[in-house]
């Protein structure tokens, strides 16, 4: 074996350049070293800047009292809370803003993105025309723009007021004023905890009640009653248990005080033009990836549906979007995280979420830019890691599995 | 391949650390205005009376004629100003960060801002204090009557600390509606965003004036704070702070002494008896020299715009649509608050 084998070659320092085996690790050492040199030199320069000017690394400004007020917040907040808590408030609003506006970007994507396939010509067209519109304009001048559209359309609070109001209010219910959408909130009384049960448990069993269906139609492939049964349980339980509790379930209408109204729910104004927007535009984007998904599935799939007797809906339901999620997952997440990340331009219409807070108010109190800026990052950093978990768990349950 | 990658990357780190290190501000501002020809004022975004652009763009003002000042003193020049219009949340960054000389733009002088910020204040050219505004129609005739009423105010100013303040010691509650420029708030106030708009006194009269019928609307008696106003520099160029304090101080003395933009041709062009005017004037003594600017400093300042009390008939006095009196920014011998240091 010994007579096969070359001889060792004994390591010359100029093989680092001319063997081909070592080439490659020289010249990434090289650059390794050279990029950590570089990152060391903005440090340092940074470092030294911040010396030069005076000022240290401190996060202890996060503990003082923030002195502002914020609206809106899902916490409880006094101006003489912290500036943490002040950053709380604003990372719920921009998960509030989130949350919504991915569901009904969702919503309007698959809809707009199915019906763009439609054989209906002016339907197809429509749907085209709103998907280039809105793609291909910048999503901030969207936000701007329905914020003036709310201005502009919807009535001054003040109008509500007096013997003889020059605005009324829609159904005694809703009231649409520039602040924003005043409506009527629920009222928990004693007992109502029962009903929010009860409804919880008929949700549940409508769960359990489409597997059974499903067990049913693939084992005896008879076809139980789908839409019925479910309006059924979504609606008879709960209304059920709500006379029989003596409707402890109230609703608060709004009522026109001094300056706006008092009593219901508000939707601040600058809620809806972003949410608006946000679901708008990321709408136009997933309803592309809708579209591409549905036109990879190839045709035979839809042919040979056809061919046993399925009906179009059917076909687009069992057939084609099942197969074509596995397509649509993966882009679809990373349009999630791009409309939490354009949520932080809410700071143009003054909608106080952590952009509005953190990184706008406490960082022009306390004048602590560069932490404030970092702290921010780091929220948005992990606000989206958690949902592109969340995101892939889901893609990872309907992918193709492998039996 | 992997070379050209390698070359690239040394490429990049070498101008990236070379940049770096230009960065850094060498020599003192002064110098650098002197060189560059021009000053750099940072002014607010549109504010009618302080700054506001006339019908050929022009910058003018109240704020805007500090910045001239400061030009004239430094430059002899009173039009050699670059203005950079920055909202309230950027302004100190902007300075801070090198991007402007000094900033002219109804900023409140206060501690935190004064030694955490490591701002200079140069003085004080408005004494100022909040005020709220509403329509006239809502019959309301104090702050206190604001219960649950939702207030315009401006993002990252003091007036915002100073509303969560007196409404909470009040025991009232509030909507805040945060709101970025002045005439944004102007908006959103006209629309019915907000039923209150509070910020300076000085700038709710600016905006009531600017609207179309001023007599619908009625500032409320109540001045829940002190607002000194001012220009201000960076902290640590005590020089170029000298220079910028002494300007706001040469307006405010030259109206003491009686030196207007009609006399002070005359006044400078020889001594006179009265020693204090010659000094100011630079017709005796070397202020100027001491200061680093030309000895007829004081001069050129009064000939930009006038004095400080022309300047504010020009721009907010009581025969402009802004209508402020002078009140606390009276001479002190007239009973106000301005007070020049003597130059001598």
């Amino acid at each position: 074996m010994s007579m096969v084998e070359a001889p060792p070659p004994g390591f010359k320092l100029s093989m680092l350049i001319n063997d081909s085996r070592y080439r490659g690790y020289t010249f990434q050492t090289i650059a390794f070293i050279a990029l950590m040199c570089l990152a060391a030199v903005m440090v340092m320069n940074a470092a030294a800047n911040l010396e030069r000017l005076g000022k240290d690394i401190s996060f202890d400004f996060l503990w003082q009292g923030a002195s502002y007020d914020i609206y809106p917040q899902l916490i409880p907040f006094e101006s003489t809370d912290t500036h943490f808590r002040a950053a709380m408030v604003g990372v719920l609003n921009t998960l509030l803003v989130a949350f919504f506006g991915c569901i009904a970007a969702t919503v309007i994507g698959v809809i707009a993105g199915v019906l763009r396939l439609s054989n209906n010509w002016l339907i197809a067209k429509v749907m085209a025309i709103y998907v280039e519109i809105f793609r291909n304009v910048p999503v901030l001048l969207w936000i701007l723009l329905i914020m003036q559209i709310v201005a502009i359309s919807f009535n001054n609070p003040l109008d509500y007021r007096g013997e003889d109001p020059t605005a009324t209010v829609v159904w005694g219910m809703f009231a649409f004023t520039t602040l924003g959408i005043y409506m009527p909130a629920p009222v928990w009384n004693p007992g109502s905890g029962v009903v929010v049960a009860v409804f919880i448990a008929s949700i549940i069993a409508m769960f359990f009640y489409s597997r059974y269906r499903k067990k049913v139609l693939f084992d005896t492939g008879r076809i139980l009653p789908g839409f019925p049964v479910m309006l059924g349980l979504f609606f008879v339980p709960a209304l059920l248990a709500f006379f029989i509790m003596g409707r402890p379930i109230g609703l608060d209408y709004p009522a026109m005080g001094a300056f706006t109204f008092s009593g219901g729910a508000l939707i601040g104004g600058p809620f809806i033009a972003l949410w608006l927007a946000l679901s708008l535009y990321t709408g136009a984007f997933i309803a592309e990836n809708v579209r591409a998904g549905i036109l990879a599935i190839s045709k035979g799939q839809t042919e040979a549906a056809s061919a046993l007797g399925l009906r179009p809906n059917r076909t687009m339901s069992l057939v084609v979007l099942p197969q074509a999620l596995r397509v649509i997952i993966p882009p679809v997440i990373s349009q999630y995280l791009n409309l939490t990340k354009n949520s932080s331009l809410a700071a143009f219409i003054g909608y106080q979420e952590i952009t509005g807070t953190l990184m706008g108010i406490t960082l022009n109190q306390t004048g602590r830019s560069f932490e404030a800026v970092l702290l921010g990052m780091l929220i948005y950093l992990l606000i989206s890691l958690a949902i592109s978990f969340m995101g892939n768990l889901y893609n990872a349950s309907v992918k193709l599995k492998e039996r | 391949m992997k070379t050209n990658v390698f070359l690239g990357t040394l490429a990049v780190a070498g101008m990236t650390a070379g940049m770096a290190f230009a960065d850094g501000h060498g020599g003192s501002t002064l110098d650098v205005v002197k060189e560059r020809g021009s000053l750099k004022c940072g002014i607010s975004t549109g504010l009618v009376g302080f700054a506001s652009q006339d019908a050929n763009d022009e910058w003018e003002g109240f704020d805007v004629a500090v910045c001239r000042a400061v030009a004239a003193a430094v430059l002899g020049d009173p039009t050699a100003v670059e203005f950079r219009p920055v909202t309230n949340k950027e302004r100190f960054e902007v300075l801070n960060s090198g991007d402007i000389d000094m900033l002219s733009r109804n900023t409140t002088w206060t501690f935190s801002r004064d030694v955490d910020l490591k701002l200079e204040f140069a003085g004080v050219n408005y004494y100022d204090g909040q005020g709220f505004m509403v329509p006239k129609s809502l019959g309301v005739s104090s702050a206190k009557d604001l219960d649950g009423a939702p207030v315009c105010i401006q993002s990252g100013t003091t007036t915002e600390l100073n509303l969560a303040d007196f409404f909470r010691t009040n025991n009232i509650s509030y909507q805040p509606v945060s709101i970025t420029t002045a005439s944004e708030a102007q908006q959103a106030y006209l629309a019915g965003r907000c039923a209150v708009y509070t910020t300076d006194a000085s700038g709710l009269a600016a905006t009531r004036a600017s609207f179309e019928n001023p007599e619908d609307h009625v500032v409320l008696p109540e001045i829940i704070s002190k607002e000194p106003l001012g220009p201000l520099v960076r902290h640590g160029d005590n020089e170029w702070g000298d220079v910028v304090r002494w300007t706001l101080n040469a307006l405010i003395a030259a109206e003491e002494l009686g030196i207007t933009s009609a006399n002070v041709g005359e006044l400078s062009a020889a001594a006179t008896d009265n020693p204090e005017i010659n000094r100011l004037l630079g017709t005796e003594g070397n202020l100027g020299e001491q200061l680093g600017v030309a000895a007829d400093f004081g001069a050129k300042i009064i000939m930009a715009d006038g004095n400080y009390g022309e300047i504010f008939e020009k721009y907010i006095g009581e025969n402009t649509p802004i209508g402020l009196s002078r009140g606390l920014n009276a001479q002190w011998t007239d009973g106000g608050l301005l007070y020049a240091p003597p130059f001598r």
